[in-house]
């Protein structure tokens, strides 16, 4: 039984198409990757099934109950936490202070949404930071924040917006151990994702995504032989 | 006891002990520092907490006072009933503005204009309206002022001194409680970033309503206490603009969004200004108009070199 289907979603901003008929399915406590070049549609779909804006047709369920049209708080309720690929700390907040606001999605004492952000931070590094103000982390540990906060309001399913996206490479690597150990705990993770070393690393099963359609699936494996794949977005010389 | 809380008893402790020390003149100034402490802590909920820029609070200073005043001039009762109505009303108008606001996406500069507008339609509608003295005034019958008389709120100024003290404690504690709870995290965030507030399962409309809510409240008993300390009102003063301004100017001097900010920039600004006017009124100059010239000054000033309020600064050094 899939977690989330999205059904045949589309969507046009002023008469471009940003998304066409994009269908797939996301199998409970599974690790996705939507990959495709920039402006084939991935963030407009996380922003579809975040809430953020309705799709013009289609329909979006998650754990059998139907999503879309939601409003993104409720989305957020409903199981569903998200990261943004541009960052959006609550600059004049600490860093714990940051996770706690999350944190009250599920506790309604100061003290519980606080014992929840510690946990939190432990495994994501940020513990030796959580007095800071989140404006003076640097741009890695902004992500690992986008990536706790979203962690706090205990999602059943978590989007991940390009979250490896100027991380070093061991750095990426640290991430990857993470969202394994999330994903050994139940939690399933969706990601789009350019850092192909951890999409590799991470995905049981890609999408690709080009001018709004889904144009392949599978495993990393079989994505990256995929010829269709291979001219649209990764390029015939291609390592991995 | 903890750094803070000591010298906030020592504080309160100087504030109420004040009175013996002071005559009329220092006991009137004093009250209308409290005033202004209190009033900028109510506006401090809505902008500094919740980050919703309001220009308009003259309109609940004014309703309230209003309230409070039209049922003690035409049917006798106390400001203690006439608080209830005036909380009531102030709340409503605050939600039917919060509401227009907030359901159709209306916020930073144009929120603001929408609260100047909102408090300029009801100044305008309150000149016509004669049951409430239209332009030409309320005015309420000032009684012999010995004795205390609490449950009609008359009395000698020391009265309204303690009133005022007691009104600033409680928004105090109420505002520190409000800060550390889930409604102040989620304030604080609307604040920072509405769409990540979002994103993080915050109903933002409800929320902000709800700093509205208690925004417009606390300030509706600004307005009752305003009606009966000073006795008159009259639409042009009391809904204006610039009184929207001075409500406002103590907490940005202060620090926005700080606890004691609204109480150090009301005491800083009113003794600076009153300061200046008496001295050069003592120099036999009477400039028109200076105190408004100098609270542009005292703003450039903060916002050029302590653009988050001079008592962030402070509690620094203090170690607060």
């Amino acid at each position: 039984m899939s977690l989330l289907a999205v059904r045949g979603i589309s969507k046009s901003f002023r008469g471009l198409r940003a998304v066409s008929d994009a269908s797939f399915e996301i199998p409970e406590g599974t690790i996705n990757a939507l990959i495709g070049p920039n402006g084939a549609g991935k963030t407009t779909i996380f922003n579809i099934i975040a809430g953020v804006f309705p799709p013009d047709s289609g329909s979006i369920f998650f754990g059998g109950r139907p999503v879309h049209g939601l409003r993104p708080h409720e989305v957020c309720a409903a199981g569903i936490g998200r990261t943004f690929q541009i960052v959006k700390p609550f600059a004049g907040l600490t860093v714990l202070e940051n996770v706690m606001v999350g944190g009250f999605l599920r506790e309604s004492t100061a003290e519980g949404a606080r014992a929840a952000a510690v946990r939190i931070l432990e495994p994501l590094q940020l513990a030796a930071k959580r007095d800071l103000p989140a404006s003076a982390l640097t741009l890695p540990d902004r992500k690992r924040l986008e990536v706790a906060r979203a962690l706090a309001t205990r999602p059943r399913l978590l989007l991940l917006d390009e979250v490896m996206a100027g991380l070093r490479p061991t750095e990426c690597d640290q991430m990857v151990e993470v969202f394994r150990g999330l994903n050994r705990e139940g939690l399933t993770i969706l990601l789009i994702e350019h850092v192909m070393r951890a999409v590799m690393a991470l995905a049981q099963h890609v999408g690709v995504l080009h001018h709004g359609e889904v144009i392949a699936r599978g495993t990393p494996q079989e994505i990256v032989r995929n010829p269709g794949v291979l001219e649209s977005y990764l390029g015939e010389d291609t390592e991995l | 006891m903890t750094r803070t809380s000591a010298s906030l008893a020592i504080l309160g402790a100087v504030l109420v002990a004040f009175p013996f020390f002071a005559g009329n003149y220092a006991l009137s100034v004093a009250t209308l520092i409290l005033y202004f402490a209190y009033t900028g802590q109510a506006w401090n909920v809505m902008m500094g907490f919740a980050g919703q820029l309001s220009l308009g609070h003259a309109l609940y200073v004014g309703v309230g006072a209003y309230a409070a005043a039209g049922l003690f001039f035409h049917y006798g009762l106390g400001p203690w009933a006439g608080l209830w109505l005036a909380i009531f009303l102030c709340v409503a108008m605050g939600l039917v503005v919060g509401f227009l606001a907030f359901r159709f996406g209306i916020s930073g500069v144009y929120f603001a204009l929408l609260t100047i507008a909102f408090a300029e339609f009801t100044r305008i509608g309150f000149d016509h309206l004669d049951w409430l003295g239209g332009p030409g005034g309320l005015f309420l019958k000032v009684a012999q002022r010995d004795s205390w008389d609490l449950p009609n709120f008359r009395g000698p100024p020391l009265m309204y001194y303690y009133a005022m003290l007691a009104l600033c404690l409680l928004a105090l504690l109420v505002c520190s409680r409000l800060l550390r709870s889930k409604a102040g995290y989620y304030w604080q965030a609307i604040r920072e970033n509405e769409e990540a507030a979002q994103a993080l399962g915050i109903n933002t409309f409800r929320w902000k309503m709800l700093a509205v809510a208690i925004s417009s409240a606390m300030t509706a008993v600004s307005g009752v206490f305003f009606a009966f300390y000073y006795n008159n009102l009259f639409p042009e003063q009391i809904f204006h603009i610039s009184r929207s301004i001075e409500i406002i100017l103590g907490p940005i001097i202060g620090g926005i969004g700080t606890l004691f900010g609204p109480i150090l920039g009301a005491a800083v600004l009113t003794l600076l200004s009153d300061g200046i006017t008496d001295g050069l009124a003592a120099l036999g100059w009477e400039i028109p108009g200076i105190k408004q010239v100098f609270y542009g000054v005292v703003l450039l000033a903060v916002i050029m070199f302590l653009p988050n309020g001079i008592w962030p600064p402070i509690a620094r050094k203090l170690k607060l």
